[in-house]
Protein backbone atom coordinates (compact mmCIF):
# COMPACT_ATOMS: atom_id res chain seq x y z
CA UNK A 1 0.00 0.00 0.00
CA UNK A 2 1.45 3.32 -0.65
CA UNK A 3 2.28 5.97 1.78
CA UNK A 4 0.59 8.49 -0.34
CA UNK A 5 1.60 11.76 2.32
CA UNK A 6 -0.45 14.50 -0.09
CA UNK A 7 -2.61 14.47 -3.30
CA UNK A 8 -2.87 16.65 -5.23
CA UNK A 9 -6.41 18.00 -5.59
CA UNK A 10 -8.28 20.78 -7.46
CA UNK A 11 -7.56 23.31 -4.73
CA UNK A 12 -3.96 23.30 -5.12
CA UNK A 13 -2.59 27.28 -4.18
CA UNK A 14 0.15 29.23 -4.98
CA UNK A 15 1.38 29.28 -8.69
CA UNK A 16 0.02 26.22 -9.33
CA UNK A 17 -3.40 26.64 -11.05
CA UNK A 18 -5.29 23.52 -10.92
CA UNK A 19 -5.86 22.80 -14.55
CA UNK A 20 -4.33 18.74 -15.13
CA UNK A 21 -2.03 19.32 -18.51
CA UNK A 22 -0.72 15.60 -17.66
CA UNK A 23 -2.69 12.70 -16.10
CA UNK A 24 -1.71 8.86 -15.93
CA UNK A 25 -3.83 5.85 -15.26
CA UNK A 26 -3.45 2.68 -13.70
CA UNK A 27 -0.23 2.36 -16.27
CA UNK A 28 1.53 -0.76 -17.00
CA UNK A 29 4.75 -0.81 -18.84
CA UNK A 30 6.69 -4.41 -18.48
CA UNK A 31 10.13 -5.46 -20.52
CA UNK A 32 10.03 -9.39 -20.97
CA UNK A 33 9.33 -10.68 -17.20
CA UNK A 34 10.50 -7.46 -15.38
CA UNK A 35 7.73 -5.23 -14.15
CA UNK A 36 8.74 -2.00 -14.28
CA UNK A 37 5.49 -0.07 -13.89
CA UNK A 38 2.18 -0.94 -11.96
CA UNK A 39 -0.81 0.29 -11.96
CA UNK A 40 0.96 4.01 -11.58
CA UNK A 41 -1.32 7.11 -11.80
CA UNK A 42 0.17 10.72 -11.67
CA UNK A 43 -1.87 13.87 -12.50
CA UNK A 44 0.13 16.89 -13.46
CA UNK A 45 -1.33 20.26 -13.28
CA UNK A 46 -0.67 23.50 -15.02
CA UNK A 47 2.85 25.51 -13.90
CA UNK A 48 3.68 22.61 -11.43
CA UNK A 49 7.04 20.98 -11.42
CA UNK A 50 6.72 17.42 -10.04
CA UNK A 51 10.26 15.73 -9.54
CA UNK A 52 9.77 12.03 -10.16
CA UNK A 53 12.13 10.00 -7.34
CA UNK A 54 13.32 6.48 -7.33
CA UNK A 55 16.23 3.90 -7.85
CA UNK A 56 17.86 3.42 -10.71
CA UNK A 57 16.42 1.10 -12.87
CA UNK A 58 12.57 1.74 -11.16
CA UNK A 59 11.38 3.10 -14.51
CA UNK A 60 11.76 6.84 -14.00
CA UNK A 61 12.72 7.34 -17.13
CA UNK A 62 9.99 4.79 -19.02
CA UNK A 63 7.71 6.99 -17.38
CA UNK A 64 8.26 9.90 -19.27
CA UNK A 65 8.84 8.17 -22.32
CA UNK A 66 5.36 6.65 -22.21
CA UNK A 67 3.97 9.97 -21.90
CA UNK A 68 5.83 11.37 -25.20
CA UNK A 69 4.98 8.16 -26.82
CA UNK A 70 8.54 6.69 -27.29
CA UNK A 71 7.72 3.85 -25.71
CA UNK A 72 3.80 2.47 -25.53
CA UNK A 73 2.34 1.40 -22.38
CA UNK A 74 0.80 -2.37 -22.00
CA UNK A 75 -1.87 -0.70 -20.33
CA UNK A 76 -3.14 2.22 -19.17
CA UNK A 77 -4.37 6.04 -20.38
CA UNK A 78 -2.09 8.86 -20.45
CA UNK A 79 -3.74 12.42 -21.11
CA UNK A 80 -1.71 14.91 -22.29
CA UNK A 81 -3.39 18.26 -22.90
CA UNK A 82 -6.50 16.61 -23.19
CA UNK A 83 -5.25 13.83 -25.66
CA UNK A 84 -4.82 10.22 -24.86
CA UNK A 85 -1.17 9.83 -26.28
CA UNK A 86 -1.46 5.87 -26.30
CA UNK A 87 -4.19 5.70 -28.71
CA UNK A 88 -3.01 8.87 -31.52
CA UNK A 89 -1.91 7.68 -34.82
CA UNK A 90 1.43 9.04 -35.92
CA UNK A 91 0.56 12.55 -37.46
CA UNK A 92 -1.95 13.27 -33.88
CA UNK A 93 1.16 12.14 -31.92
CA UNK A 94 3.55 14.53 -33.80
CA UNK A 95 0.98 17.03 -33.23
CA UNK A 96 1.44 16.78 -29.60
CA UNK A 97 5.20 16.31 -29.43
CA UNK A 98 4.92 19.81 -30.38
CA UNK A 99 3.60 21.05 -27.17
CA UNK A 100 5.90 18.90 -25.19
CA UNK A 101 9.51 19.68 -24.47
CA UNK A 102 11.82 16.31 -24.17
CA UNK A 103 15.75 17.01 -22.30
CA UNK A 104 17.18 13.55 -22.89
CA UNK A 105 19.70 12.52 -19.81
CA UNK A 106 22.52 12.73 -22.40
CA UNK A 107 21.18 15.53 -24.15
CA UNK A 108 20.95 14.07 -27.61
CA UNK A 109 22.32 16.79 -29.48
CA UNK A 110 23.02 15.63 -33.40
CA UNK A 111 26.66 15.40 -33.34
CA UNK A 112 27.25 15.77 -36.77
CA UNK A 113 25.15 19.11 -37.00
CA UNK A 114 25.91 22.48 -35.44
CA UNK A 115 24.30 24.48 -32.95
CA UNK A 116 22.65 25.82 -35.30
CA UNK A 117 21.24 23.16 -37.39
CA UNK A 118 20.65 21.53 -33.83
CA UNK A 119 17.71 24.13 -32.62
CA UNK A 120 16.52 24.50 -36.09
CA UNK A 121 15.73 20.95 -36.56
CA UNK A 122 12.41 20.47 -34.54
CA UNK A 123 11.02 24.16 -35.94
CA UNK A 124 11.48 22.60 -39.13
CA UNK A 125 10.41 19.71 -38.64
CA UNK A 126 7.07 20.50 -36.88
CA UNK A 127 6.39 23.63 -38.59
CA UNK A 128 7.13 23.19 -41.96
CA UNK A 129 6.09 26.55 -43.12
CA UNK A 130 8.29 28.94 -41.37
CA UNK A 131 10.20 31.44 -42.82
CA UNK A 132 14.08 31.35 -42.84
CA UNK A 133 13.94 34.94 -40.57
CA UNK A 134 11.62 33.77 -38.09
CA UNK A 135 13.85 30.38 -37.91
CA UNK A 136 16.94 32.60 -37.12
CA UNK A 137 15.25 34.73 -34.83
CA UNK A 138 13.95 31.94 -32.98
CA UNK A 139 16.73 30.37 -32.69
CA UNK A 140 18.85 33.42 -31.56
CA UNK A 141 16.15 34.42 -29.03
CA UNK A 142 16.63 30.58 -27.63
CA UNK A 143 20.18 30.55 -27.17
CA UNK A 144 20.09 34.00 -25.51
CA UNK A 145 18.04 32.32 -23.01
CA UNK A 146 21.17 29.81 -22.24
CA UNK A 147 23.62 33.00 -22.47
CA UNK A 148 25.45 31.14 -25.50
CA UNK A 149 24.45 33.11 -28.43
CA UNK A 150 28.04 33.02 -29.42
CA UNK A 151 27.93 29.25 -29.84
CA UNK A 152 25.70 29.60 -33.03
CA UNK A 153 27.89 27.90 -35.60
CA UNK A 154 29.93 25.71 -32.99
CA UNK A 155 29.77 22.02 -33.77
CA UNK A 156 28.49 19.82 -30.16
CA UNK A 157 31.99 18.31 -29.64
CA UNK A 158 33.32 21.89 -29.29
CA UNK A 159 31.33 22.31 -26.06
CA UNK A 160 31.69 21.92 -22.28
CA UNK A 161 29.33 19.35 -21.02
CA UNK A 162 27.48 22.08 -18.74
CA UNK A 163 27.21 23.97 -22.09
CA UNK A 164 25.57 21.04 -24.17
CA UNK A 165 23.06 20.82 -21.51
CA UNK A 166 22.00 24.16 -21.76
CA UNK A 167 22.18 23.81 -25.93
CA UNK A 168 19.88 20.99 -25.28
CA UNK A 169 17.20 22.94 -23.30
CA UNK A 170 17.70 26.23 -25.40
CA UNK A 171 16.51 23.14 -28.09
CA UNK A 172 13.96 21.78 -26.19
CA UNK A 173 12.42 25.32 -25.63
CA UNK A 174 12.16 26.70 -29.09
CA UNK A 175 9.14 25.07 -30.09
CA UNK A 176 7.75 27.48 -26.76
CA UNK A 177 6.20 23.84 -25.78
CA UNK A 178 3.45 23.74 -22.88
CA UNK A 179 5.16 20.36 -20.95
CA UNK A 180 8.73 20.06 -20.33
CA UNK A 181 9.88 16.23 -19.64
CA UNK A 182 13.77 17.04 -17.96
CA UNK A 183 15.52 13.07 -17.72
CA UNK A 184 17.80 13.40 -14.74
CA UNK A 185 18.39 17.39 -15.96
CA UNK A 186 21.89 17.70 -13.48
CA UNK A 187 23.45 14.38 -13.74
CA UNK A 188 27.11 14.24 -14.12
CA UNK A 189 27.66 18.15 -14.17
CA UNK A 190 29.48 19.69 -11.42
CA UNK A 191 27.47 21.13 -8.08
CA UNK A 192 28.03 24.65 -9.79
CA UNK A 193 27.05 24.15 -13.61
CA UNK A 194 24.08 22.04 -11.32
CA UNK A 195 23.11 24.84 -9.89
CA UNK A 196 22.86 26.73 -12.93
CA UNK A 197 20.95 24.66 -14.65
CA UNK A 198 18.35 24.52 -11.95
CA UNK A 199 17.92 27.70 -12.11
CA UNK A 200 17.81 28.38 -15.61
CA UNK A 201 15.07 25.61 -15.69
CA UNK A 202 13.08 27.47 -12.37
CA UNK A 203 13.18 31.21 -14.79
CA UNK A 204 12.42 29.54 -18.45
CA UNK A 205 9.97 28.03 -16.60
CA UNK A 206 8.91 30.98 -15.22
CA UNK A 207 8.93 32.81 -18.47
CA UNK A 208 6.97 30.73 -20.60
CA UNK A 209 4.64 29.19 -17.81
CA UNK A 210 5.31 25.46 -18.89
CA UNK A 211 4.06 22.09 -16.32
CA UNK A 212 7.16 19.66 -15.85
CA UNK A 213 8.28 16.44 -15.07
CA UNK A 214 11.61 15.96 -13.70
CA UNK A 215 13.63 12.58 -13.26
CA UNK A 216 16.29 13.30 -10.80
CA UNK A 217 18.79 11.83 -8.26
CA UNK A 218 19.85 15.12 -7.50
CA UNK A 219 18.45 15.88 -3.71
CA UNK A 220 19.72 19.86 -4.54
CA UNK A 221 18.12 19.95 -7.42
CA UNK A 222 14.50 18.36 -6.36
CA UNK A 223 14.79 20.59 -3.10
CA UNK A 224 15.13 23.78 -5.86
CA UNK A 225 12.73 23.12 -8.30
CA UNK A 226 10.07 20.66 -7.29
CA UNK A 227 6.61 21.88 -6.83
CA UNK A 228 5.58 17.80 -5.67
CA UNK A 229 7.64 14.86 -5.21
CA UNK A 230 6.55 11.32 -6.31
CA UNK A 231 8.42 8.31 -4.67
CA UNK A 232 8.74 5.75 -7.56
CA UNK A 233 8.86 2.22 -5.96
CA UNK A 234 8.57 -0.95 -7.48
CA UNK A 235 6.67 0.42 -10.36
CA UNK A 236 4.16 2.22 -7.84
CA UNK A 237 3.41 5.81 -6.59
CA UNK A 238 4.93 5.05 -3.17
CA UNK A 239 4.72 8.76 -1.97
CA UNK A 240 3.26 12.56 -3.31
CA UNK A 241 4.23 15.74 -1.62
CA UNK A 242 5.74 18.70 -0.88
CA UNK A 243 9.69 18.47 -0.30
CA UNK A 244 9.50 19.50 2.92
CA UNK A 245 6.73 16.61 3.46
CA UNK A 246 8.82 13.79 2.19
CA UNK A 247 11.68 14.64 4.12
CA UNK A 248 10.37 14.89 7.34
CA UNK A 249 8.75 11.43 6.67
CA UNK A 250 9.48 8.95 9.28
CA UNK A 251 8.97 6.10 6.37
CA UNK A 252 12.27 4.01 6.32
CA UNK A 253 11.70 3.95 2.61
CA UNK A 254 11.20 7.31 2.04
CA UNK A 255 13.93 8.84 4.45
CA UNK A 256 17.04 6.91 2.49
CA UNK A 257 16.46 9.43 -0.42
CA UNK A 258 16.94 12.27 1.81
CA UNK A 259 19.51 10.94 4.47
CA UNK B 1 20.88 -27.52 -27.54
CA UNK B 2 23.59 -25.10 -28.35
CA UNK B 3 22.64 -26.45 -32.29
CA UNK B 4 18.82 -25.43 -31.33
CA UNK B 5 19.62 -21.96 -29.63
CA UNK B 6 21.85 -20.88 -32.42
CA UNK B 7 19.09 -22.24 -34.88
CA UNK B 8 16.12 -20.59 -33.14
CA UNK B 9 18.99 -16.75 -33.11
CA UNK B 10 19.39 -17.49 -36.70
CA UNK B 11 15.36 -17.44 -37.88
CA UNK B 12 14.42 -14.90 -35.52
CA UNK B 13 17.25 -12.62 -36.62
CA UNK B 14 16.36 -13.18 -40.66
CA UNK B 15 12.42 -12.70 -39.19
CA UNK B 16 13.31 -9.63 -37.52
CA UNK B 17 15.89 -8.13 -40.62
CA UNK B 18 12.72 -9.36 -43.31
CA UNK B 19 10.63 -7.34 -40.86
CA UNK B 20 12.69 -4.19 -41.23
CA UNK B 21 13.42 -4.47 -44.58
CA UNK B 22 9.54 -4.94 -45.15
CA UNK B 23 8.92 -1.83 -43.52
CA UNK B 24 10.78 -0.33 -45.75
CA UNK B 25 8.29 -1.04 -48.45
CA UNK B 26 5.31 -0.28 -46.46
CA UNK B 27 6.29 2.91 -44.64
CA UNK B 28 9.94 3.93 -45.88
CA UNK B 29 8.87 5.01 -49.57
CA UNK B 30 5.79 6.71 -48.73
CA UNK B 31 5.50 10.36 -48.54
CA UNK B 32 7.00 12.77 -47.23
CA UNK B 33 9.92 12.08 -49.08
CA UNK B 34 13.56 13.12 -47.21
CA UNK B 35 15.02 14.72 -50.39
CA UNK B 36 17.57 16.83 -49.00
CA UNK B 37 19.06 13.98 -46.76
CA UNK B 38 18.74 11.74 -49.79
CA UNK B 39 20.96 13.88 -51.69
CA UNK B 40 23.24 14.39 -49.21
CA UNK B 41 23.36 10.67 -48.48
CA UNK B 42 24.06 9.90 -51.91
CA UNK B 43 27.15 12.57 -52.27
CA UNK B 44 28.29 10.65 -49.02
CA UNK B 45 27.89 7.25 -49.65
CA UNK B 46 28.45 7.81 -53.54
CA UNK B 47 30.76 10.14 -54.48
CA UNK B 48 32.60 9.65 -51.08
CA UNK B 49 33.48 6.10 -51.90
CA UNK B 50 34.61 6.53 -55.20
CA UNK B 51 37.91 6.51 -55.03
CA UNK B 52 38.45 3.95 -52.99
CA UNK B 53 35.84 1.95 -55.28
CA UNK B 54 38.25 3.40 -58.39
CA UNK B 55 41.69 2.41 -56.80
CA UNK B 56 40.76 -1.29 -55.94
CA UNK B 57 39.06 -1.57 -59.42
CA UNK B 58 42.31 -0.36 -60.89
CA UNK B 59 44.49 -2.66 -59.10
CA UNK B 60 42.22 -5.65 -59.42
CA UNK B 61 42.12 -5.12 -63.71
CA UNK B 62 46.11 -5.18 -63.23
CA UNK B 63 46.21 -8.08 -61.12
CA UNK B 64 43.69 -10.01 -62.88
CA UNK B 65 45.74 -9.45 -66.35
CA UNK B 66 49.57 -11.03 -64.81
CA UNK B 67 47.75 -13.74 -63.28
CA UNK B 68 45.72 -14.92 -66.30
CA UNK B 69 48.63 -14.26 -68.94
CA UNK B 70 51.21 -17.22 -68.10
CA UNK B 71 48.39 -19.53 -67.99
CA UNK B 72 47.01 -17.82 -72.24
CA UNK B 73 50.36 -17.59 -73.31
CA UNK B 74 50.80 -21.70 -72.26
CA UNK B 75 47.80 -22.20 -74.46
CA UNK B 76 48.87 -19.69 -77.04
CA UNK B 77 45.70 -17.61 -76.42
CA UNK B 78 47.11 -14.56 -75.01
CA UNK B 79 45.59 -12.77 -77.95
CA UNK B 80 41.89 -13.37 -75.66
CA UNK B 81 43.12 -11.91 -73.02
CA UNK B 82 41.47 -8.94 -73.29
CA UNK B 83 37.89 -10.85 -73.53
CA UNK B 84 38.51 -12.86 -70.80
CA UNK B 85 39.61 -10.16 -68.42
CA UNK B 86 36.42 -8.12 -69.33
CA UNK B 87 33.92 -10.58 -69.73
CA UNK B 88 35.25 -11.93 -65.79
CA UNK B 89 35.59 -8.17 -64.73
CA UNK B 90 32.28 -7.04 -66.18
CA UNK B 91 30.00 -10.11 -65.57
CA UNK B 92 31.28 -11.30 -61.99
CA UNK B 93 34.44 -9.64 -60.03
CA UNK B 94 33.54 -6.23 -60.98
CA UNK B 95 30.03 -6.35 -59.11
CA UNK B 96 30.92 -8.57 -56.34
CA UNK B 97 34.33 -6.93 -55.10
CA UNK B 98 33.13 -3.14 -55.79
CA UNK B 99 29.92 -4.50 -53.51
CA UNK B 100 32.51 -6.23 -50.94
CA UNK B 101 34.82 -3.03 -50.56
CA UNK B 102 30.96 -0.83 -50.01
CA UNK B 103 29.89 -3.38 -47.56
CA UNK B 104 33.43 -2.74 -45.72
CA UNK B 105 32.97 1.13 -46.08
CA UNK B 106 29.48 1.95 -46.25
CA UNK B 107 27.59 -0.54 -43.93
CA UNK B 108 30.43 -0.24 -40.83
CA UNK B 109 29.81 3.45 -41.40
CA UNK B 110 25.72 3.50 -41.43
CA UNK B 111 25.79 0.71 -38.74
CA UNK B 112 28.51 2.79 -36.16
CA UNK B 113 26.66 5.53 -37.07
CA UNK B 114 22.86 4.95 -36.45
CA UNK B 115 24.16 2.70 -33.08
CA UNK B 116 25.85 5.51 -32.07
CA UNK B 117 22.71 7.97 -32.49
CA UNK B 118 20.80 4.80 -30.94
CA UNK B 119 22.68 4.82 -27.65
CA UNK B 120 23.40 8.61 -27.46
CA UNK B 121 18.91 8.98 -27.63
CA UNK B 122 19.66 10.91 -30.97
CA UNK B 123 17.15 8.90 -32.54
CA UNK B 124 14.59 9.76 -29.76
CA UNK B 125 15.37 13.17 -29.80
CA UNK B 126 14.52 13.08 -33.78
CA UNK B 127 11.28 11.36 -33.09
CA UNK B 128 10.51 13.72 -30.62
CA UNK B 129 10.99 16.61 -32.80
CA UNK B 130 8.21 15.50 -34.97
CA UNK B 131 10.35 13.22 -37.51
CA UNK B 132 9.67 9.31 -38.54
CA UNK B 133 13.50 8.23 -37.93
CA UNK B 134 12.87 5.51 -40.39
CA UNK B 135 11.89 7.60 -43.00
CA UNK B 136 14.35 10.20 -42.32
CA UNK B 137 17.64 7.58 -41.08
CA UNK B 138 16.71 4.45 -42.90
CA UNK B 139 15.16 5.14 -46.11
CA UNK B 140 17.22 7.65 -47.20
CA UNK B 141 20.53 5.36 -46.75
CA UNK B 142 19.11 2.56 -48.05
CA UNK B 143 17.71 4.71 -51.35
CA UNK B 144 21.47 5.78 -51.47
CA UNK B 145 23.01 2.29 -51.10
CA UNK B 146 20.78 0.98 -53.88
CA UNK B 147 21.59 3.78 -56.49
CA UNK B 148 24.63 4.54 -55.92
CA UNK B 149 26.34 0.95 -55.97
CA UNK B 150 25.37 0.31 -59.36
CA UNK B 151 26.88 3.95 -60.66
CA UNK B 152 29.86 2.44 -58.71
CA UNK B 153 30.42 -0.68 -60.25
CA UNK B 154 30.29 0.61 -63.53
CA UNK B 155 32.85 3.49 -62.69
CA UNK B 156 34.57 0.74 -61.09
CA UNK B 157 34.51 -1.57 -64.28
CA UNK B 158 36.00 1.02 -66.73
CA UNK B 159 38.46 2.28 -64.04
CA UNK B 160 39.75 -1.93 -63.62
CA UNK B 161 39.36 -1.94 -67.34
CA UNK B 162 41.81 0.33 -67.70
CA UNK B 163 43.73 -1.31 -64.91
CA UNK B 164 43.91 -4.26 -67.45
CA UNK B 165 44.93 -2.52 -70.35
CA UNK B 166 47.60 -1.41 -68.64
CA UNK B 167 48.52 -4.99 -67.47
CA UNK B 168 48.20 -6.05 -70.99
CA UNK B 169 50.83 -2.92 -72.01
CA UNK B 170 53.40 -4.54 -69.02
CA UNK B 171 54.18 -7.53 -71.24
CA UNK B 172 52.86 -6.31 -74.84
CA UNK B 173 51.95 -3.36 -76.60
CA UNK B 174 48.55 -2.90 -77.30
CA UNK B 175 46.53 -0.10 -78.28
CA UNK B 176 43.73 1.56 -75.81
CA UNK B 177 41.80 1.27 -78.61
CA UNK B 178 42.52 -1.94 -79.77
CA UNK B 179 42.07 -3.28 -76.17
CA UNK B 180 38.32 -1.39 -75.61
CA UNK B 181 37.43 -2.46 -78.81
CA UNK B 182 38.49 -5.93 -78.01
CA UNK B 183 36.61 -5.83 -74.40
CA UNK B 184 33.37 -4.45 -76.24
CA UNK B 185 32.82 -6.89 -79.37
CA UNK B 186 32.82 -9.98 -76.76
CA UNK B 187 30.30 -7.88 -74.63
CA UNK B 188 26.53 -7.85 -74.80
CA UNK B 189 23.75 -6.63 -73.06
CA UNK B 190 23.11 -10.16 -71.27
CA UNK B 191 26.61 -9.48 -69.52
CA UNK B 192 26.03 -6.19 -68.34
CA UNK B 193 22.49 -6.13 -67.57
CA UNK B 194 22.01 -8.94 -64.95
CA UNK B 195 25.36 -7.70 -63.56
CA UNK B 196 24.36 -4.10 -63.07
CA UNK B 197 20.45 -5.54 -61.77
CA UNK B 198 22.04 -7.93 -58.86
CA UNK B 199 24.44 -4.80 -57.83
CA UNK B 200 21.06 -3.28 -56.87
CA UNK B 201 20.09 -5.86 -54.73
CA UNK B 202 23.57 -5.79 -53.21
CA UNK B 203 23.69 -2.19 -52.69
CA UNK B 204 19.80 -2.78 -50.93
CA UNK B 205 21.52 -5.17 -48.81
CA UNK B 206 24.21 -3.31 -47.60
CA UNK B 207 21.95 -0.25 -46.69
CA UNK B 208 19.33 -2.23 -45.01
CA UNK B 209 21.63 -4.52 -42.77
CA UNK B 210 23.66 -1.15 -41.94
CA UNK B 211 20.69 0.10 -40.71
CA UNK B 212 19.09 -2.79 -38.98
CA UNK B 213 22.74 -3.29 -37.25
CA UNK B 214 22.88 0.53 -35.74
CA UNK B 215 19.06 0.76 -35.18
CA UNK B 216 18.96 -2.50 -32.70
CA UNK B 217 22.53 -1.34 -31.91
CA UNK B 218 22.55 -1.86 -27.20
CA UNK B 219 25.25 -2.34 -24.72
CA UNK B 220 26.89 1.54 -25.01
CA UNK B 221 29.60 1.77 -26.73
CA UNK B 222 30.37 -1.51 -26.97
CA UNK B 223 27.70 -2.18 -28.86
CA UNK B 224 28.52 0.28 -31.28
CA UNK B 225 31.65 -1.54 -32.74
CA UNK B 226 29.61 -4.83 -32.26
CA UNK B 227 27.10 -3.25 -34.65
CA UNK B 228 29.13 -1.72 -37.22
CA UNK B 229 31.42 -5.23 -37.43
CA UNK B 230 28.21 -7.33 -37.45
CA UNK B 231 26.76 -4.93 -40.74
CA UNK B 232 29.98 -5.85 -42.59
CA UNK B 233 29.90 -9.09 -41.84
CA UNK B 234 25.86 -9.97 -42.78
CA UNK B 235 25.97 -8.18 -45.48
CA UNK B 236 29.55 -9.69 -47.15
CA UNK B 237 27.86 -12.60 -46.73
CA UNK B 238 24.51 -11.48 -47.80
CA UNK B 239 26.36 -10.38 -51.27
CA UNK B 240 27.91 -14.00 -52.22
CA UNK B 241 24.26 -15.26 -51.17
CA UNK B 242 22.33 -12.91 -53.39
CA UNK B 243 25.52 -13.21 -55.88
CA UNK B 244 24.65 -17.44 -56.04
CA UNK B 245 20.92 -17.02 -56.73
CA UNK B 246 21.01 -14.11 -59.10
CA UNK B 247 23.61 -16.47 -61.56
CA UNK B 248 21.11 -19.35 -61.40
CA UNK B 249 17.93 -17.01 -61.84
CA UNK B 250 19.67 -15.40 -64.89
CA UNK B 251 20.76 -19.21 -65.89
CA UNK B 252 17.43 -20.13 -65.69
CA UNK B 253 16.23 -17.34 -67.50
CA UNK B 254 18.66 -18.06 -70.48
CA UNK B 255 20.70 -14.95 -69.85
CA UNK B 256 23.77 -16.51 -69.88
Amino acid sequence: MPTVLNTPSDEKTGTVTSKPVIVIEHLYKQFGRNVVLEDFSLTVYKEENVVVLGKSGAGKSVLIKCVIGLLKPDKGNIMVLGENVTALNDDDLDRVRSKVGFLFQANALYDSMTVRENLEFPLRRHWINISQKEVEKMVKEALENVALLHTLDMMPSELSGGMLKRIALARTLILKPEIILYDEPTTGLDPVTAREIDQLILKLQKKYHTSSIIISHDMNCVKNIADRVILLLDGKCYADGSYDELEHSTDQKIKQFFE
Amino acid sequence: MSLITNTEDFLEQTGKISRFAGHFFSHGIKPRFEIKELLSQCYLIGYKSFPLVGLTGFIMGLVLTMQLRPSLVSYGVQSELPVMVGIAIVREIGPVITALIFAGKIGSSIGAELGSMKVTEQIDAMEVSGTNPYKYLVATRVVATTLMLPILTLLGDAISLFGAYIGVNISSVTSLRFFFTQVFQSLTYSDIVPAVIKTLFFGFAVGIIGCYKGFNSTKGTQGVGISANSAVVLSSVLIFIIDLLTVQLTNLIGLN
